[in-house]
């Protein structure tokens, strides 16, 4: 446990010192910015369509930081260090994916405000689009993670990382997208469910990657 | 298992059987094509349209049944350290995506005039395409390490990971109800007329013999390769 937290506090430390909350909570808005252009700033297509354009948006932004998070640590032997120390792949997955998803989700939830005035959406749209981002963002950022442990020792990793993550991430934009038309019904349930499987499953896979790593 | 860790005796065998799969492979598929245009009426509220039934399946069942094959492979070459399985994967991996675009391609020329859409966002559609982008993924990734006979250690944990699609196409017709009829064939028996099914047996096993005869192929090639290099760099050092 104390070993957790001093990772989550490190990576913490690390994405707030580097920009990394920053960059995906920017590039979200810009999208948001970017649709109205696309369509004209017609008030009711905007609201009638701009929950699902920020689950987009979310998946998107969700790929910005994926080559941040393992491979600058197995570059520079951090992860050697924990091996080293005997400290367990999983739990170092899920200290990551923890951090990732505190410096990742709530500012996501928080950029999800302006974004929903830009797009003019209703207050039950709003309140459905963050009760989706509280329950999608966890599996997000655990997806994240384990696409980034299994693309970290390769050279053009960061392109290859979305076509990794994004099929897998469908059943969250489904059911995200899906939960806007009836707030707190089955869609939401069944989001929070398939976010719940990728936080349950990919401490375990990211963990293989980062062992697969020292081959 | 590991009796087959030798690549020379499973050389051995994959030579003889290369061919025995891809001639019998091709002689059935001809066989239930004929029998699927020709022989068998067509369907009392379909038409003809229903002989597209002969492609579509087989090329569902190996789309399917090549990640399922990956995903096994995946599990023993992370477990056993097999040194085939991972040779297997990779030979499985294009071919499993190629069945996969002819499954979505087949059933799209199929719903044209059946349902009159060329695409619907149903449960099994969406999730047929999701393992095309798996596949597109899969191979991507394996093609990123330098090794080109096997593949990387995180290439078979994305294989693992990715088979969770596998059970949700199998059920999607279940749990949702969708455009896609539900599963007409069942261990209880099929829905569909015996008199049009029948042809259905050749081409599945004949396409999947094939299936079987050009990964043996491709395997093949795969461990030629890294043998030509192998002596290319003992010729260069010497």
């Amino acid at each position: 446990m104390k070993a957790f937290l001093a990772i989550l506090r490190r990576d913490l430390r690390l994405s707030l010192g580097s920009g990394g909350i920053g960059l995906p909570v920017v590039f979200f808005l810009l999208v948001a910015t970017l649709y109205p252009f696309a369509v004209g700033p017609d008030g009711a297509l905007l609201a009638r369509t701009g929950g699902g354009v920020l689950w987009v948006a979310a998946l998107l932004a969700a790929l910005l930081p994926v080559d941040r998070l393992i491979a600058p640590d197995a570059e520079a032997g951090v992860l050697d260090q924990y091996a080293v120390r005997g400290m367990g792949e999983e739990m170092i997955s899920a200290a990551k994916i923890t951090a990732h998803w505190i410096g990742f989700g709530p500012p996501l939830m928080l950029a999800a405000l302006p974004a929903s005035a830009m797009l003019r959406l209703d207050v039950e749209t709003l309140a459905a689009v963050e009760l989706g981002l509280l329950c999608g963002t966890p599996g997000l950022a655990a997806l994240g993670v384990m696409v980034a442990s299994l693309t970290a020792g390769l050279r053009r990793g960061g392109a290859l990382a979305g076509l990794l993550m994004l099929p897998l991430a469908i059943p969250l934009i489904i059911f995200g997208a899906g939960s806007i038309g009836d707030f707190g019904g089955g869609a939401v349930r069944f989001l929070a469910a398939s976010s719940l499987f990728l936080v349950a499953v990919a401490p375990f896979a990211a963990g293989a990657g980062i062992r697969a790593l020292r081959e | 298992m590991h009796a087959y860790a030798n690549p020379a005796r499973f050389l051995k065998i994959a030579r003889p059987l290369t061919p025995i799969c891809l001639v019998v492979g091709i002689l059935l598929i001809l066989i239930g094509s004929y029998a699927g245009l020709a022989l068998t009426p067509p369907d009392y509220l379909q038409g003809d349209s229903v002989r597209i039934l002969y492609i579509h399946v087989p090329a569902a069942w190996l789309g399917m049944g090549g990640w399922t094959g990956i995903a096994i492979a995946s599990i023993v070459q992370l477990v056993w350290r097999h040194p085939l399985a991972g040779v297997a994967a990779r030979a499985i991996a294009v071919p499993g995506a190629l069945f996969t675009a002819i499954c979505l391609v087949t059933g799209s020329i199929w719903g044209r005039p059946t349902w009159g859409t060329w695409w619907e966002w149903d449960g099994r559609m969406t999730s047929m395409l999701v393992l095309l982008f798996l596949y597109f993924g899969y191979i991507g990734l394996a093609n990123a390490s330098d090794d080109r006979t096997s593949v990387s250690r995180a290439t078979a944990i994305f294989g693992i990971v990715g088979a969770v699609n596998i059970p949700i196409i199998n059920r999607s017709v279940v749990w949702w109800n969708s455009l896609h009829q539900g599963p007409s064939i069942t261990l209880r028996g099929s829905t569909i007329s015996s008199e049009i099914l029948w042809p259905l047996a050749p081409t599945v096993i004949g396409f999947s013999l094939f299936f079987g005869g050009i990964v043996l192929m491709r395997m093949r090639a795969n461990l030629a390769q890294a043998k030509v290099e192998a002596r290319m760099r003992r010729l260069a050092a010497a």
